[in-house]
C-alpha cells in the first residue's frame, strides 16, 4: 500500500513542473520563439551576433526565448525539431550547413510555425520560410574594390591574404578582387591563404618584402590578418595607413581595429554586420499586427570605413568586441 | 692522403648519426633554393618603423618564424622519448596560456614585472594542464595521443571563456621586444629565445641524469624501474616541460602580433612538431633521442613554407606542395631506405677505403 502511495508521489512529482510550465505558457502572452544558432565561441563575429539577439529577444520586449547554439547541423536539426514539438511561434535559423533542413522547414510550415532565417542562407524553398536577414559577403568585397579604386592610385600592386579556403567570407570577399586582377586593373602580386591566422598573414608579407617586389596595397580579409600584415611592414620600415606608402585593408570592423583606422596606421575596414535581432524584431512585431512583410530576402547594410572619414562615435556604434 | 681518409672517416659518421637526414633534407631545400633564386639568401639591415636597426631577409625569416615550432618539438622530443606517444593538445594548449598571458596583461598596466608575472601565471595554467594529461598517461596507462585528445578538444573553447569572447589586444612596446625586437639588437627576439631555450634545456639534460633516465623509462620502463628510476616521475617531468614549452610558444605567437585569437593561435601546430620530431631522425615509437634533429626539423619545416611563398604557390596547393615534400623526407629516414643507403655505401666506400690502405 504504500509503496503504491510512494509510486504516485514519484510520479506526480516528476510530472507536475510539466503541468506548471503548460499552465504558465498559456498565460504569459509572450511570444514564443526558438533561435538556432552558432556558439558565440566560433569567432569574435559570433559573439556580437550571440550578444545582438540577447539584447533585443527578451522578456520585457515580449519574448519567451529557448536558443540552441552548436556547429553541427545534424544538432541544429534535431533542437528544430524538437522546437517545433515545444509548439514556438518562431524559429530562427542561421545554419552550420546550407543542405539538409527540406523536411524540418516542411514540418515546421505544417504546424504552423514562421521560420526566419539570420546570417547565413540555406538551400531550401523561399515558400518555407517568411524571410532571410543576411550579410552578402560578395557586396562586402564589391564595397571595398570599389573604395580601393576610388583611391585613384597611381598603380595598384596588391597583396591579397585570403580567409581559410571555401569559408563564405574568403569566397566572397575574394571575388570582388579576383575580378579586378582578371581585368588588369590592379596587379596581383601575391594571393596566398593565411587560413584566419594572423602570425601567418605576417609570414606572407614578410616574404613579399624579402623577395625586393614592389606593392603597395595590402588587402587582407580580415582584421587579424591585417594587423599581422601591418605587423611586418613595421618590422621592415615600411610605412602605411594615412599618407603612408602602403594601403591597409581589413574587414570584420573589431573595434581595436576601426582604432587603428582613426589613429590612421590602417585605411580601410569592411563591415561584417552580425546585427540582424532588431531587423527580424521588426518583422515579427510586423506578422503579429497582423501586416506582411515587404521582401524575401533583407541584405543587412554593411558600410566601409575610410581612415579619413571615420568617427569616434563610429566604433561606439559599429566596432565589434572591445 | 690522411686528409681524404679523415674525410671518408668523417663523412662515415656522419652517415651513421641520427642527424643524417634532417641534415641531408635542409641540405636539399638550401640547394633548391640556391639555383632557383640565390637571392633567396640575401639578408639586408634595415631600420625598422620604431627607428631600431634590424636584419631582414628570408633567412631571418625562416629563423624567426619557426621559433614556437623549434620550442615545441624540443618539448614534443622529450614526450615521445618517455611515453612512447606524442601529445596532440599543444596548439589548444598554447591558446589557453596565451589567453592567461593576455588576460593579466590586460588587467594590469604592462611593465616588465607585469609580463613576468603574466608569463608566470601564463606558465602555471599550462603546466596544470599538461599535469593532467601527464597524469593520465604516467598513472592509468593511456596512449598519451588519446589522453591529450581531451585538451585537444576542450583547449580552444577553454581560451575563448578566459578571452571572454572576440580577439583581445595587447599593445606595448615592451611586448614587442619579445615579440619582434630589442632596440639595439638587430636579430629578432624569439631567435634569441630559442638560443637561450635550447642551451638552458641542453645544459639541464647533460649535466644532470635527466637525458639518461628520459630516454631508459622509454627504452624499457621496467628496466628503469628495476634501477631505481620512478618511470611515472619521469613521464610527468616530461610534460611539465613541455608545458613550459607550450607557455613560452603561446606568449611569443602573441607578442608578434599584439591579440590573441584563440581560434586561429598556433593552428595545426601539433602536426608540424611531431612532423619536425619525425624529420628530426627521432623514432616516434620512443627511447633514445636527439633535440638538435628536432630543431632541424621544424627549420626544415618552415624553410619549406617561405620557400612556397617566396615561389608563389597558389594557396590551394601550398599544403599539397608541403605534403609530397614532406612524404619524400619521411620515407628517406625510414628504416627500409636507410638499409638500403648503408648497403650501397658500404658497397662504395670498402673499395675506396682498400684502395687508400694499398697506397
Amino acid at each position: 500500500m504504500n509503496k503504491k502511495i510512494l509510486c504516485m508521489l514519484i510520479i506526480l512529482l516528476a510530472v507536475s513542473p510539466f503541468i506548471l510550465f503548460a499552465g504558465g505558457q498559456k498565460e504569459s502572452g509572450l511570444i514564443k520563439v526558438g533561435i538556432v544558432n552558432n556558439p558565440p565561441s566560433e569567432s569574435g563575429y559570433r559573439a556580437a551576433n550571440v550578444a545582438d539577439f540577447e539584447k533585443v529577444f527578451t522578456e520585457a520586449n515580449g519574448y519567451e526565448v529557448s536558443t540552441f547554439y552548436s556547429l553541427k547541423n545534424d544538432e541544429q536539426l534535431n533542437a528544430a525539431a524538437q522546437f517545433i514539438t515545444d509548439g514556438v511561434d518562431y524559429i530562427l535559423i542561421s545554419a552550420a550547413a546550407t543542405d539538409g533542413w527540406n523536411s524540418v522547414l516542411t514540418n515546421a510550415k505544417e504546424a504552423g510555425i514562421k521560420v526566419f532565417l539570420f546570417d547565413r542562407m540555406l538551400n531550401a524553398a523561399p515558400s518555407l520560410y517568411e524571410a532571410a536577414v543576411v550579410s552578402d559577403m560578395a557586396n562586402e568585397g564589391d564595397t571595398a574594390v570599389a573604395w580601393l579604386k576610388a583611391q585613384k592610385l597611381p598603380v595598384y600592386n596588391v597583396i591579397h591574404i585570403q580567409g581559410a579556403m571555401g569559408s563564405d567570407a574568403q569566397i566572397g570577399r575574394t571575388a570582388a578582387l579576383d575580378r579586378e586582377f582578371a581585368a588588369g586593373t590592379m596587379k596581383k602580386i601575391v594571393q596566398q591563404t593565411a587560413t584566419w591566422d594572423e602570425a601567418e598573414a605576417k609570414k606572407i608579407v614578410e616574404s613579399v618584402i624579402n623577395s625586393g617586389e614592389p606593392f603597395n596595397v595590402i588587402y587582407a580579409e580580415n582584421d587579424g590578418m591585417a594587423k599581422g600584415a601591418v605587423a611586418a611592414l613595421d618590422e621592415a620600415g615600411i610605412t602605411h595607413g594615412i599618407d603612408g606608402d602602403v594601403v591597409v585593408m581589413g574587414f570584420d570592423c573589431n573595434k581595436w581595429a576601426l582604432r587603428e583606422l582613426l589613429a590612421g596606421n590602417w585605411n580601410y575596414d569592411g563591415q561584417c554586420s552580425p546585427f540582424q535581432a532588431a531587423v527580424i524584431d521588426g518583422m515579427i512585431k510586423e506578422l503579429e499586427a497582423g501586416g506582411k512583410l515587404a521582401s524575401k530576402k533583407v541584405i543587412s547594410d554593411e558600410k566601409g570605413f575610410d581612415a579619413a572619414t571615420i568617427t569616434q562615435s563610429d566604433i561606439d556604434t559599429y566596432g565589434l568586441g572591445d | 692522403m690522411v686528409n681524404s681518409t679523415t674525410l671518408v672517416k668523417g663523412l662515415r659518421k656522419l652517415s651513421q648519426s641520427q642527424l643524417a637526414i634532417p641534415l641531408f633534407a635542409l641540405f636539399l631545400v638550401i640547394v633548391f633554393n640556391v639555383f632557383r633564386d640565390i637571392s633567396f639568401f640575401s639578408i639586408s639591415v634595415k631600420t625598422n618603423n620604431f627607428g631600431n636597426t634590424v636584419l631582414s631577409g628570408n633567412l631571418i625569416s625562416i629563423l624567426n618564424g619557426a621559433s614556437e615550432l623549434a620550442i615545441l618539438a624540443i618539448g614534443m622530443t622529450l614526450v615521445t622519448s618517455a611515453t612512447k606517444g606524442q601529445d596532440i593538445s599543444v596548439g589548444a594548449a598554447a591558446a589557453i596560456a596565451g589567453s592567461v598571458f593576455v588576460k593579466v596583461l590586460r588587467a594590469n598596466e604592462i611593465t616588465m614585472p607585469v609580463i613576468l608575472l603574466a608569463l608566470l601565471t601564463a606558465c602555471i595554467v599550462a603546466i596544470l594542464f599538461a599535469l593532467f594529461n601527464g597524469m593520465l598517461v604516467a598513472r592509468f596507462d593511456i596512449q598519451p595521443m588519446i589522453a591529450s585528445l581531451i585538451v585537444f578538444t576542450a583547449g580552444r573553447p577553454i581560451a575563448y571563456w578566459i578571452n571572454g569572447g572576440a580577439t583581445p589586444n595587447v599593445d606595448s612596446p615592451l611586448l614587442s621586444y619579445i615579440g619582434s625586437f630589442i632596440p639595439g639588437i638587430p636579430i629578432p627576439s624569439p631567435i634569441l629565445i630559442v638560443i637561450a631555450f635550447g642551451i638552458l634545456i641542453t645544459l639541464a639534460l647533460r649535466f644532470t641524469n635527466l637525458g639518461l633516465y628520459i630516454q631508459s623509462v622509454g627504452i624499457n620502463e621496467r628496466a628503469a624501474r628495476l634501477n631505481g628510476i620512478n618511470p611515472v616521475l619521469m613521464k610527468l617531468l616530461v610534460f611539465m616541460i613541455l608545458g613550459v614549452c607550450v607557455t613560452i610558444a603561446g606568449s611569443i605567437n602573441v607578442c608578434r602580433i599584439g591579440l590573441i585569437n584563440h581560434e586561429t593561435i598556433l593552428i595545426d601546430i601539433e602536426m608540424d612538431a611531431i612532423l619536425a620530431v619525425a624529420i628530426g631522425g627521432n623514432a616516434l615509437s620512443g627511447g633514445k633521442f636527439k633535440l638538435a634533429g628536432s630543431v632541424i626539423g621544424a627549420y626544415i619545416i618552415q624553410a619549406l613554407t617561405i620557400t612556397l611563398y617566396a615561389m608563389k604557390v597558389s594557396s590551394t596547393a601550398v599544403k599539397a606542395y608541403k605534403a609530397i615534400v614532406i612524404i619524400v623526407i619521411v620515407v628517406l629516414g625510414s628504416p627500409v631506405v636507410q638499409k638500403w643507403v648503408l648497403q650501397i655505401r658500404d658497397r662504395l666506400f670498402k673499395k675506396s677505403m682498400k684502395l687508400v690502405e694499398y697506397k
